[in-house]
């Protein structure tokens, strides 16, 4: 193995760094706080893409599914949000104040016993996190026990994602149905709809999406780290060498669906709602594009992928509504086809070598890319 | 090889009356087999005759439809794979099956019994013991200067050493090797032949081969299956003169 440094290369440092830069403080300081809103909006993705380099890339495990976790995680947050939203008094022309909208116009009477916990916010903090583990590792345990695999596991997690949105969408009274969980307010009397609040707000996701990046570094880099991709290529070989190989695939399933869950929540706080459209087949789907872009294989690159295609998903959508999902298809085959690492196998094979020949000094005193340890 | 008419040693592995059948073929049928503390055992036999299934039965890949497997006198029918590994079996597959994405270090590393639980690996540090002992096996396996190459770049014959060597490094008391030699240059069947006669010191050892330059050079005791079942069994001098042996296998 290549010398590495702690967590990282001194070269990832140097991407670290960058993308940090970028995110904390280019971007803030170049663009509007609409712009900047909507960016934040684009890197929640970034969470779920960031699990799926762990899980798609590494473990070679193909979720379609991960909008569930999102969804869930984004849900309890709205769930929370919606409770201080309707307060007795701001609610006081419903013919039962004191619960939120979407109840009262389905004659909903009475809070549901499920949502009294979300009133308290360490609660709903653990159960931003807790929720969609506990689903992830019930559907894990499922299939991974029995040895369901592959494209098996892949075509149930869509089946999962489409029944999650169906009940979601049926139950309106308890769910608020297609719109979703609308007219959030504040956050802990804290206004989420200010500038000033959409500023923090995007501090405080961009924060955690690195805390999340170096987690899920320090995963790769440890045994369970090479166990995944020793899994993904002989799964037998790991299993006859002592290990249970189903247990690491819940695990890492369960750790996808919390990330994604962090993404969901801050999803929610930053846009200000929460609805069935994020939780789908196709929302799911475009979250293992953005990784596909970026590269399967690089926490950066799901980072850069995430925000590259929802740039360009807003710009062209804008002009060509109807076109976006053709562009998007064709994108995804594009990439597959002829960049299967995507960017950031690009920037390894193009872009390192030519750095690396006009900036010796940077990278190493004139030696060739270092050999990375995890790419 | 135990003596006749002596109190009998205990085997370390025992299979009685052992049965598989898939969709009504036996592949392996009513087959029993002892195999001695420190012994090595081939197991030779035409294609298809159930040698592979027989590994398969008793680490658990296959299920058996009756019969029983004892290792150290403990049912392996009833136990899960990795629990069988833990018990101190290890098996090398006919087709050499190695992480290629990670280095030959890395590859050892992972086979080194510890942290295998989901929190163990997690937890796992790359201290001295490991070091030192993936140096010790890799040094066995003549891949001493090869510990930071990836396992993709291997020779062939270097890639069934590896997997050997992740075999080795788990100390099981009970290894076995489907056609460990397959592929391998006459120079790499004697290295591996001598690697084989060295480790088992401490370990039993099944192995499966259809090279009988080979087999003579290792075998204690030869196992010929024919249809699943056992067609001859002794030394290999004896074997190779038994006229059914002759007619189903060596004989051409
Ligand atoms: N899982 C399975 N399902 C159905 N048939 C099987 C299965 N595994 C093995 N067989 C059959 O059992 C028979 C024995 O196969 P096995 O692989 O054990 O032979 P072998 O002695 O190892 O042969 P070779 O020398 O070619 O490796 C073959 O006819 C094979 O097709
Ligand atoms: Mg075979």
């Amino acid at each position: 193995m290549p010398t590495v440094g702690f967590l990282f290369s001194k070269k990832e440092w140097l991407y670290l760094a960058i993308l940090a830069a970028l995110l904390l403080i280019v971007l803030p300081a170049s663009v509007d706080i609409f712009r900047l809103n909507l960016i934040g909006k684009y890197l929640t993705y970034a969470f779920v893409a960031l699990g799926l380099v762990l899980l798609w890339g590494n473990g070679g495990i193909l979720s379609l599914g991960q909008g569930i976790f999102f969804g869930l995680g984004g849900y309890c947050m709205a769930m929370f949000l919606k409770l201080e939203a309707s307060t007795p008094e701001a609610t006081k022309i419903q013919s039962t104040p004191g619960i939120p909208d979407f109840m009262d116009w389905n004659q909903v009477t009475a809070l549901p016993f499920w949502w009294q916990p979300f009133h308290s916010f360490t609660f709903t903090l653990l159960a931003i996190i807790l929720v969609p583990s506990v689903f992830a590792f019930i559907i894990g345990a499922a299939m991974f026990k029995r040895r369901v695999g592959g494209v098996y596991f892949a075509i149930i997690t869509q089946a999962v994602a489409a029944i999650l949105t169906i009940l979601i969408i049926g139950q309106q009274g308890y769910t608020g149905g297609v719109n979703g969980i609308t007219d959030l307010r504040t956050l802990l009397g804290w206004d989420i709809r200010t500038d000033s609040a959409k500023l923090i707000l995007y501090f405080i996701n961009a924060g955690l999406l690195i805390g999340v990046l170096l987690l899920a570094q320090a995963v790769r880099m440890s045994k369970f780290g090479r166990l995944l991709i020793a899994m993904r290529d002989r799964e037998d070989r790991v299993r006859f060498s002592g290990y249970d190989v189903s247990n690491f695939k819940i695990f890492i399933f369960c750790l996808a669906a919390a990330i994604s869950a962090i993404g969901g929540a801050m999803f929610t706080l930053q846009v200000g709602f929460m609805s069935p459209s994020f939780v789908g087949i196709v929302p799911s789907i475009e979250m293992v594009i953005f990784a596909a872009v970026g590269g399967r294989l690089s926490l950066f690159g799901a980072i850069y992928g995430a925000l590259l295609v929802n740039a360009a998903k807003t710009t062209f959508s804008e002009s060509f509504p109807e076109l976006w999902l053709f562009a998007m298809g064709g994108l995804f085959i594009a990439v597959v086809m002829a960049f299967p690492f995507g960017l950031a196998g690009v920037v390894k094979d193009y872009v390192e070598p030519f750095v690396a020949r006009r900036l010796p000094v940077l990278l190493g005193r004139g030696r060739a890319p270092q050999p990375q340890a995890a790419q | 090889m135990q003596p006749i008419g002596q109190t009998p040693k205990e085997f370390i592995l025992s299979i009685d009356a052992l049965t598989v059948s898939f969709d009504g073929f036996k592949a392996v049928n009513d087959l029993s087999l002892y195999v001695d503390e420190n012994e090595i055992r081939v197991i030779i036999g035409p294609n298809g005759a159930g040698k592979t299934t027989v590994l398969d039965l008793i680490c658990g890949r296959t299920k058996a439809t009756s019969g029983s497997i004892k290792f150290e006198g403990r049912e392996l029918t009833k136990m899960r794979e990795h629990e069988i590994v833990h018990a101190g079996v290890g098996r090398k597959f006919q087709n050499p099956s190695i992480y290629e994405d990670l280095t030959v270090f890395e590859n050892l590393e992972l086979s080194f019994p510890r942290g295998r639980s989901v929190f163990g690996a997690l937890a796992f540090r790359r201290d001295q013991e490991v070091i030192d002992r993936v140096e010790e096996v890799a040094e066995m396996i003549f891949l001493k200067d090869q510990l930071r190459t990836d396992a993709a770049i291997l020779s062939h014959g270097q890639k069934q050493w590896l997997e050997i060597g992740m075999l080795l490094i788990q100390k099981p008391r009970l290894l076995m090797l489907d056609e460990p030699v397959a592929g391998m240059s006459v120079a790499e069947r004697v290295k591996t032949a001598d690697l084989l006669n060295t480790i088992t010191k401490n370990q039993s050892v099944i192995v499966i081969e259809h090279d009988m330059k080979f087999v003579e050079d290792i075998a204690h005791r030869v196992t010929v299956l024919h249809q699943g079942k056992v067609l001859s069994e002794g030394t290999m001098d004896r074997v190779k003169h038994d006229p059914k042996v002759v007619e189903v296998y060596l004989g051409h």
